[in-house]
C-alpha cells in the first residue's frame, strides 16, 4: 500500500504549494492545447498522446539512452573545459590591465563567431569527430563563462579593496579572499548560462557532423540526441523527433537546476534569510 | 551674520598653536588636492592645515560637498595630495596602512564573510590568526553585542549591527587612529541615537585618537573634544571650537546644556555663512543646507 500513499502525499503537496500548482496547471494546459491543435489539424506536429506512446517504447530501448549518454558526456566535457580555461582567463583579464589589453581584443573578435560556424573547421583541425564536437560545445560555454567572470570581478566594489588594503592584505590575500569570493556569484551565473548554450550547441553539432547509426552502440561514431532527432527526421518517425526535442529540454533543465543548487551551496551569503 | 567673540573660538592660524599644546597624532600641513588638469582642474582642498591630537576625539563639520570625503581619502592613503604633507604618528602617509582605519558612510563589510570572519579579516591578512587574535575577536564580538550573530552574513544584520561589526573589524587591528566618515548617516533616528551613545562609551573607554566627520551638528557636539568647522570648497579649516563638556556625556544633557547650545549656535552661524557663499554661487547642496539649518538656529536661553 506504499505506492498509493506516496502518490496521495505528492498530490497533496502539489495542491498545497502555489508555485508547484501553477507549474503543473500551466504544463497540463499546454499539453491539452497541443493535443487539440494536432487532432483538429491546426498543427502538423504529432499529438502528445502519440508522442507519449513512442516515449514509452523508447524508454525500453537502450540505444535511446545511449544517445543521452553520448550527448551528456560531450556537454560535460566541453563545459568542464570551458570552466577550467574560462575562469582563470576571465580572472586574469579582470586583475591585470596588461593581460586584458592583450587578450580581450582577440577574444572580442572571436566571440561573435557562432560556435556552429566552427564545425567544419574543427572537424578538419581535430583528429577525431568526438573531439571536434566537444570543442564546439566548449566554445559555446566558454564565452558565457569568460564574459561573466570578467564582469563579476570588475563589479567588485572598490571599498572592499580599500578596506582589505587598510587591514594589511597582500595582493595574493586580496585575490584569494576578495576577488575570488566576490566573483563567485558571477561564475555561477556564467556556468548556468554556459551549460544551457552547451546543450544547444551539442545538439546542432551532432546533427551537422552526423556519423554512425544512432542504433549502434559500442564504438559508434557520432550519435547523441542531436543525431537521434536528425535520424528520426530522415527515417520519417515524427513522434521520435518530438521525443528527442523534449529529451533535450529535460536534459538542459536538469543541468541548470543542478548547477543552481551547487551555486547556492558555494554562495551561502546570497541565500535569503 | 555676526559671531559673538567667544574664548573657545579661534581662527585657522591659531589652530596650529592650539594643537601644539597636545601631541599631534595626525598632522595635515598645507595640503591641496585638485582633480583634472589645466583648464578643467578643480581644486577640492586648498592649503588646508590641521592637527589632530593624540587621544582626542576631533570632529570635522562642514557644508556638504566641501571636500571632507576627499580629505578622508587622503588621510587613508587611497589618494595622494597634489601638494603638502600628511603625517600620522610622525610618519608621512604614502599608502593605506593599519595604523589608521577608516569607516566609510556605507558599509564595507565583506558580504561573503560571516560577522566572525569579517572581524578576523585583519589578523588573517597578516598571518596573525593565532589563539590571541581569536580571543580578541571573541572579546570584541561581545563588546559590540554581536556574539549571537557571529555566523550571520552582513545582509542578515540590521544597519546598526553592521556598523558595530565594522567597528569591531577595525578595532581588532588596534589602529593608532580611527577615521570615521559620517558613519551613522542613513541609520534611522532611534538607531542613530543608540549608536552615538554606544560610540561615545567606546571612545571614553579606549581614548583612541579619533577623527570623526559629520554634517550633523548635534552629533558633533555630543561626541567631540574639538570641532573643526570647514569652509566651503576648496576646503580649509574655518574655525576650531573646543567642547569642554564633562564626560561621560548623555544626549539629554547636551541638549539642555547652555555651553553646548552656545557652541551649536556658533557652529551654525559659521556653517550658514559658508553655505551662503556657495548659495550665491548657485549650489543646490548649499540651498538644501540652508533650508535644513536655518530652521534649527535658536538662541540659547
Amino acid at each position: 500500500m506504499r505506492g498509493p500513499g506516496v502518490l496521495a502525499a505528492w498530490t497533496f503537496r502539489v495542491i498545497a504549494n502555489t508555485k508547484l500548482r501553477r507549474g503543473v496547471v500551466a504544463t497540463a494546459g499546454f499539453i491539452v492545447l497541443w493535443e487539440i491543435a494536432s487532432r483538429t489539424g491546426i498543427s502538423r506536429i504529432p499529438a502528445p498522446s502519440a508522442v507519449a506512446v513512442t516515449f514509452n517504447d523508447l524508454m525500453r530501448d537502450p540505444s535511446y539512452w545511449f544517445s543521452w549518454y553520448l550527448s551528456t558526456q560531450r556537454v560535460f566535457a566541453g563545459f568542464l573545459a570551458a570552466m577550467l580555461l574560462g575562469i582563470p582567463l576571465g580572472l586574469g583579464m579582470a586583475v591585470s590591465r596588461a593581460f586584458y589589453g592583450t587578450v580581450f581584443p582577440v577574444f572580442e573578435v572571436l566571440r561573435p563567431i557562432p560556435p556552429l560556424a566552427w564545425v567544419p573547421a574543427s572537424i578538419i583541425f581535430w583528429p577525431t569527430q568526438e573531439m571536434s564536437i566537444a570543442f564546439v560545445t566548449f566554445l559555446g560555454a566558454f564565452y558565457a563563462v569568460v564574459i561573466n567572470v570578467i564582469g563579476g570581478a570588475q563589479a567588485i566594489d572598490v571599498r572592499y579593496y580599500q578596506a582589505a588594503r587598510s587591514m594589511g592584505s597582500s595582493s595574493w590575500d586580496i585575490f584569494r579572499r576578495i576577488i575570488l569570493p566576490g566573483t563567485l556569484p558571477s561564475i555561477v551565473v556564467g556556468a548556468t548560462v554556459g551549460i544551457g548554450i552547451a546543450w544547444a550547441v551539442v545538439v546542432a553539432a551532432e546533427m551537422i557532423s552526423g556519423g554512425g547509426s544512432a542504433g549502434s552502440m559500442g564504438g559508434a561514431k557520432g550519435g547523441g540526441l542531436g543525431f537521434f532527432i536528425w535520424n528520426s527526421y530522415v527515417g520519417g518517425s515524427y513522434t521520435q523527433i518530438v521525443v528527442g526535442m523534449i529529451s533535450i529540454g529535460i536534459a538542459g533543465y536538469i543541468s541548470s537546476a543542478l548547477l543552481r543548487k551547487l551555486g547556492e551551496l558555494v554562495t551561502p551569503w546570497l541565500r535569503e534569510q | 551674520m555676526t559671531i559673538a567673540p567667544m574664548p573657545q573660538i579661534s581662527g585657522a592660524a591659531s589652530a596650529q598653536r592650539a594643537a601644539a599644546d597636545g601631541v599631534a597624532e595626525i598632522d595635515v600641513h598645507d595640503v591641496s588636492k585638485a582633480y583634472g588638469a589645466g583648464k578643467f582642474a578643480k581644486t577640492v582642498i586648498r592649503d588646508c592645515s590641521l592637527a589632530i591630537e593624540r587621544g582626542k576625539l576631533t570632529v570635522m563639520i562642514g557644508p556638504s560637498g566641501c571636500g571632507k570625503s576627499t580629505l578622508i581619502r587622503l588621510l587613508a592613503g587611497f589618494e595622494r595630495p597634489t601638494s603638502g604633507t600628511i603625517t600620522i604618528g610622525g610618519k608621512p602617509v604614502t599608502e593605506p596602512g593599519r595604523d589608521r582605519l577608516v569607516l566609510f558612510q556605507e558599509t564595507a563589510l565583506f558580504p561573503w564573510m560571516t560577522t566572525y570572519d569579517n572581524i578576523m579579516f585583519g589578523p588573517r591578512a597578516r598571518m596573525e590568526a593565532g589563539a590571541e587574535s581569536r580571543k580578541k575577536a571573541e572579546f570584541l564580538l561581545d563588546k559590540v553585542g554581536l556574539g549571537a550573530f557571529r555566523r550571520r552574513y552582513p545582509t542578515q544584520l540590521s544597519g546598526g549591527m553592521q556598523r558595530r561589526a565594522e567597528l569591531a573589524r577595525a578595532m581588532i587591528n588596534d589602529p593608532k587612529v580611527m577615521i570615521l566618515d559620517e558613519p551613522f548617516r542613513g541609520l534611522d533616528a532611534m538607531t542613530k541615537k543608540l549608536m552615538q551613545e554606544y560610540y561615545a562609551n567606546l571612545y571614553e573607554e579606549t581614548r583612541r585618537t579619533t577623527f570623526f566627520v559629520t554634517t550633523d551638528i548635534d552629533e558633533a557636539i555630543f561626541l567631540a573634544d574639538r570641532i573643526l568647522v570647514m569652509t566651503n570648497a576648496p576646503a580649509r579649516v574655518r574655525a576650531v571650537l573646543e567642547v569642554n563638556l564633562p564626560r561621560p556625556r548623555r544626549l539629554e544633557d547636551v541638549i539642555e546644556n547652555d555651553e553646548a547650545n552656545l557652541i551649536k549656535m556658533q557652529a551654525l552661524s559659521l556653517l550658514h555663512e559658508e553655505a551662503m557663499k556657495s548659495f550665491a554661487r548657485g549650489s543646490k547642496a548649499a540651498a538644501d543646507f540652508i533650508d535644513a539649518y536655518s530652521k534649527r538656529i535658536r538662541k540659547p536661553s
